[in-house]
């Protein structure tokens, strides 16, 4: 069957995608956002789209992780700071 | 092949599609934290991607990219999509910068990223 | 809303969306087939045009305006995450101190900094002939600059990276795209329109404007994601938060 790897691709995507969401951890996430924009990019790679698949991988596996994991880092130095002065 | 396979292929990639959507939708309603659905929401912009670029594929084209391919000689798989989803790509990624630097703004304002205790906070 | 209520409310949705969508893609060509009427005529006109990558033709040639459209939003989306994500009055900003790096992690980045610089680049300049252009080489080139980071420490990266002077790029950009669009009017032809001799099938000045363009969507993605990053990073790492005793927080 020639549409295999298409197939293979799609359901990576997908498992992909599932995780994403049902992962409630940001920092978890964003591990699992990359692996997303990997799989998205293979499948536009698949799909005969090597423009798409090169914007996808660097955009989806590096920049939006990236600025997710940046986000978190500033709000849990937030939360990280209060705590401590609840402490003092 | 036969035709069952043939036609569970056929549609498979727009299941996928909307998989994604619906996944994402159901992260975005249940979400605890603002940055998790930040995420989510891109998943559902991902969707959207696999169902344009699945609408463009031809069975037994290249990529239309002529620089080692005689025209003519080959069929190719549609550049419409390809350029409409090209540009989304980049776009996505700086309105998500856009959101998390809102949901920024919002931990500094409320002291909470939780969807749930920012609106018992509005009430 | 009750977390019931939405959770029906959301049952409810994605049942409806399910059984619409599943009308609407049984209407839909079956994936892999042979029609593609907009994408044969677009495969025409990009050959006509000398532009061997058929997808950089449609985005910046037959679709231009289009584009600018696009880049139009990510200029706004620039501008308001840096209005977002400005230092208010009262917080502070504690440089980070600088950390050891490991010696192997510190030549790697200086070797993949100007590889990865120069694919960037090449990318861009490549759009018109083979997969890629201004989009996916101006990340490149962003995130290129940011080994440094990772190579040295974030005042090194701070060095390099006047960010006024990135925020200008950005704006160059947009306004070099619109200019080469007012030039085709000059000229006497549609705004946008390919005025620029189409020059030789595959070779590095073919395609008319599909180059400059690609030029200046380059310039504006690489300083728009450099002043993205920026901005993220002086929240992450050195801006500090007021004190909790601080007047916005008895406001609240």
């Amino acid at each position: 069957m020639s549409e295999l790897p298409v197939l293979l691709g799609l359901l990576f995507v997908a498992v992909a995608a599932t995780a994403t969401v049902l992962v409630r951890d940001p920092v978890r996430q964003s591990f699992l956002l990359s692996v997303l924009g990997l799989a998205l990019a293979l499948l536009f790679l698949l799909l005969h789209a090597p423009d798409v698949a090169l914007s996808q991988l660097a955009v989806g596996s590096a920049l939006t992780p990236l600025m997710v994991l940046l986000s978190v880092r500033k709000v849990r130095r937030r939360a990280r700071d209060e705590r401590r002065e609840e402490q003092a | 092949m036969n035709a069952i396979g043939e036609n569970a292929m056929g549609v498979l990639p727009y299941a996928v599609a909307g998989w994604l959507f619906l996944m994402g939708c159901y992260g975005l309603a249940t979400s605890r934290n603002l940055i998790h659905a930040v995420g989510c929401l891109a998943v559902c912009q991902a969707s959207t991607y696999v169902l344009l670029l699945a609408i463009g594929y031809r069975r037994g084209g290249t990529a239309p990219v002529f620089s080692d391919v005689t025209p003519g000689s080959r069929p190719v798989v549609d550049p419409v999509v390809q350029a409409l989803v090209l540009t989304d790509i980049v776009i996505g990624a700086t309105v998500t910068a856009l959101l998390l630097s809102l949901v920024i703004q919002i931990a500094k304002r409320h002291r909470t990223v939780d969807p749930d205790e920012l609106s018992e906070l509005r009430g | 809303m009750s977390r019931r209520v939405r959770a029906w409310v959301l049952v409810l949705g994605g049942l409806g969306f399910a059984a619409l969508f599943a009308a609407a893609c049984a209407g839909l060509p079956h994936f892999g087939g042979d029609l593609h009427p907009y994408g044969d005529r677009a495969v025409r006109a990009a050959l006509l045009r000398h532009t061997a990558n058929a997808v950089a033709s449609v985005n910046f040639d037959q679709r231009a305006f289009d584009t600018l459209g696009e880049e139009s939003i990510l200029f706004g989306a620039v501008l308001g995450t840096v209005v977002l994500l400005r230092q208010t009055r009262d917080e502070n900003r504690r440089p980070p101190a600088p950390a050891p790096v490991a010696a192997p992690v510190r030549r790697y980045a200086r070797l993949a900094l100007p590889v990865t610089l120069l694919i960037g680049l090449y990318i861009v300049a490549h759009g018109q002939l083979s997969p890629g252009g201004g989009f996916q080489g101006g990340v490149v080139v962003a995130t290129a600059l940011h080994l440094l980071y990772i190579a040295v420490d974030y005042r090194a990266l701070e060095r390099i990276r006047p960010v006024g002077l990135y925020e200008v790029g950005d704006a160059a950009g947009e306004a070099a795209y619109l200019l080469v669009g007012t030039g085709a009017l000059v000229a006497g032809a549609a705004f946008l329109a390919n005025v620029l001799p189409y020059g030789t099938f595959n070779t590095l000045s073919s395609g008319g404007t599909v180059p400059v363009l690609n030029a200046a969507i380059g310039v504006e993605v690489a300083c728009g994601v450099v002043v993205l990053l920026a901005r993220f990073l002086d929240q992450a790492v050195e801006i500090e938060d007021p004190p909790a005793d601080a007047p916005e927080g008895a406001a609240k």
